[in-house]
């Protein structure tokens, strides 16, 4: 027997995954340890080799001088921090809204097929198309925002262009795919629902709240958890409605990290500034990932 | 998407053989895009021993794009901007000096206006093909209907804008989301207040944001913002938006580029439209305007030099240089060229021809990162104006950092 027959057997995984590890690891792993890596210089993105205009090299090392601007010496960085606690806290605000639009249009009348197909209908939109909606919405001059305020005889509010109020603004507008994505997931978690609980419940008297919170959501857990993650991960990465929203402004104030991040790597040349924002985000992002597979291999301990 | 698409090019750029000439565009608008196509074409004729092939770009995209082609895979000819954003690369060594074709070409002669913001150190380091005005479009039927006259100076502006508001009219229109509409009206308050020369020494990070010479500037534009004469919530909108309500009439006047008026003529109010040149605030400054040229270049990288100059030195060709320029709504630098039509390019030319300085913009002239947070802090100043000193330290800081201690 050649080696190949005798493990044929043992080899064909490795063989039949090794592709996609191999590029897992020149499109993920390795830019995760070169970004870290770029994060301790100083660099325009530039050639490596060459000078600037004033005679300093391209690319210098600087040790944790970046990481020692970002936390001392950058108000914005504390601004783009704050505003993605910000994010991270509100849109968890789609999932309860999901939940309640998942249960209302879990009824058996007529045409709920379409009702249901035109809540889920923000999701498959680009989320560049939703932000440019919404921003014609909020237009303070001629968007529908204003036009509602003005018939109940209020003051249009410049959401985008007012600092405390832009990133709420943004946020709102998220909600928009968001809750249809929540809302499917718990349309496919309903199915599920097992009906002997619910008869069993309604023996015992509960109805209404009772009946969700006790007998029908502990049964949804699965859905909720994921609809957490996802809404968590999407919070974090927000970057594309603040681009085309309000381009992190007015005056800064909508940044958040990944925007920053952008900003500051392609506008205004600063790699190794940029990285180590790229790199604080990665940590703040492992944390919650490392927390959240600990609950879950715990949970799924227990049950056993 | 867009990244696929530069990356296809750049493929494509590759296979192509030597003896063609590439050529990088970045005029993807409908009538700039016309404009280039029929410089090209000319060109092919004059030179149909070169085979030319054009990559164009989205003008946005283009601009970070750029990096990556000069470094990795060069073209033969890159379209870009004078100025600062020329002097970035020229640094870097990543264009090159093209002093031979403007003497070859005579373009010492017939570009001499520009010659001076393509220009490191004594040498050229590109063509340009293009440049363009700015200045105040109002409203001349609003002016009319109130018997205003076009401002001469400070006080009748300010006198115009007062007159426009108490009559239920926003003065003027601005969209500040993108921020360079705001430093175009900082531009224009320094350029008339303290001169070119200071002008440029700030933009090259040789005078603190906290001088006391800057102390006018921001006093004057606060005259125009504590009463309120600019367009109110103009963060949120972009510098598109804010034609909207210049062509409803509900706003007088719009300081901009001559890129505006193919949307006055699209949105058919062009005849109610005037232009006029920004009134002088402190007399005995010489008139300075921002007049942003665009231009070619050479990378270092290119490998068909010899046939990108001639692609170059073709613009000292008075009637390829006049389409592309007139078709694309600009001012040629050549100026053999024909004499523009258009009565808002007449008078730009004629303003630009008298003028003393030509600024290049402030976003042009200044550090990209530089102009980015200054640009963030005349935004801010001018919905919070009080938060001034505030601002102004915070951009020293940030000039500090860039361009060193004074």
């Amino acid at each position: 027997m050649t080696f190949w027959e005798r493990n044929q057997l043992r080899l064909a995984p490795f063989l039949f995954l090794a592709p996609a590890i191999l590029i897992f690891f020149i499109y993920v792993i390795y830019p995760i340890f070169d970004s870290i890596w770029v994060s301790f210089h100083e660099w325009n993105g530039m050639d490596k080799e060459g000078t600037r205009g004033n005679g300093n090299p391209n690319w210098r090392w600087v040790g944790l001088n970046n990481y020692i601007t970002l936390f001392t010496d950058d108000e914005e960085f504390y601004v783009s921090l704050f505003n993605n606690v910000r994010w991270l806290i509100f849109s968890l605000l789609a999932i309860p809204i999901g939940l309640m639009l998942a249960l209302f249009v879990n009824q058996k009348i007529l045409g709920m097929r379409y009702i249901k197909s035109l809540f889920y209908f923000p999701f498959v939109i680009n989320a560049v198309v939703i932000g440019v909606i919404f921003t014609w919405f909020y237009n303070p001059k001629y968007g529908a925002l204003a036009y509602v305020l003005g018939f109940f005889g209020l003051d249009p509010v410049p959401f985008l262009a007012d600092e405390n109020l832009a990133t709420y603004g943004i946020i709102i507008a998220s909600f928009f795919p968001g809750i249809a994505y929540t809302m499917i997931l718990y349309i496919t978690g309903l199915t599920g629902v097992s009906r002997e609980m619910i008869e069993a419940g309604r023996i015992d008297g509960a109805s209404g709240f009772t009946m969700l919170w006790n007998v029908v959501l502990p049964q949804l857990k699965p859905a909720t958890l994921i609809a957490i993650v996802v809404t968590i991960v999407g919070a974090l990465r927000s970057f594309d409605l603040i681009a085309v929203m309000t381009a992190g402004g007015p005056w800064g104030s909508s940044e958040v990290l990944a925007y920053k991040m952008y900003q500051e790597s392609l506008f205004n040349y600063r790699m190794g500034y940029g990285a180590a924002i790229a790199t604080i985000l990665f940590l703040i992002m492992d944390i919650y990932i490392a927390w959240f597979l600990y609950r879950l291999f715990k949970n799924e301990r227990s049950e056993k | 998407m867009k990244k696929l698409i530069t990356l296809i090019v750049l493929f494509a750029s590759t296979v192509v053989s030597a003896g063609t000439l590439v050529v990088n565009s970045n005029q993807s608008g409908e009538s700039s895009k016309a404009a280039f196509d029929a410089y090209v074409d000319a060109f092919r004729a004059a030179h149909p021993e070169v085979t030319v092939v054009v990559n164009e770009f989205e003008h946005e995209a283009y601009k970070t794009a750029i990096r990556n082609f000069l470094t990795a895979e060069a073209p033969d000819v890159a379209i870009w901007f004078a100025g600062n954003r020329m002097k970035f690369f020229v640094d870097q060594n990543l264009f090159q000096d093209v002093s031979d074709v403007w003497a070859d070409a005579g373009l010492n002669d017939s570009m001499a206006s520009t010659k001076g913001s393509l220009t490191v150190d004594g040498k050229q380091y590109g063509v340009p093909w293009g440049y363009y005005q700015w200045g105040v479009y109002y409203r001349k039927d609003l002016f009319d209907n109130l018997g205003l006259n076009v401002p001469k100076d400070w006080e009748e502006f300010k006198w115009v804008c007062a007159m426009l508001k108490k009559n239920g009219i926003t003065p003027i229109t601005i969209g500040t989301k993108y921020l360079w509409t705001a430093g175009g009206w900082f531009d224009y308050l320094n350029l008339r207040i303290n001169g070119y020369q200071f002008h440029m020494d700030l933009t090259a990070g040789k005078v603190s944001y906290e001088d006391p010479r800057l102390d006018a500037t921001f006093a004057a534009w606060r005259e125009l913002i504590d009463p309120g004469y600019f367009l109110e919530d103009h963060a949120s909108f972009s510098w598109q938006d804010a034609q909207a309500p210049q062509i409803n009439g509900e706003a007088a006047m719009y300081l901009i580029g001559n890129f505006y008026v193919p949307t006055l003529e699209s949105a058919g109010v062009v005849d109610k439209m005037d232009f006029f040149q920004f009134p002088t605030i402190v007399e005995g400054i010489g008139v300075a305007e921002d007049a942003p040229t665009d231009t070619m270049h050479i990378p270092s990288g290119a490998k068909n030099v010899e046939d990108a100059k001639k692609f170059l030195a073709f613009m000292s060709n008075k009637e390829a240089a006049t389409n592309w320029a007139t078709m694309g709504g600009m001012l040629s630098p050549n100026k053999y060229a024909d004499k523009p039509t258009n009565r808002f390019s007449v008078m730009g030319a004629e303003m630009l021809a008298a003028a003393d300085d030509i600024a290049q913009f402030w976003d042009r002239d200044a550090n990209p990162d530089m102009a980015g947070a200054a640009m963030e802090g005349f935004q801010e100043f001018m919905v919070k104006p009080d938060r001034e000193a505030k601002i102004r330290a915070r951009l020293e800081k940030e000039r500090e950092r860039i361009h060193g201690p004074l």
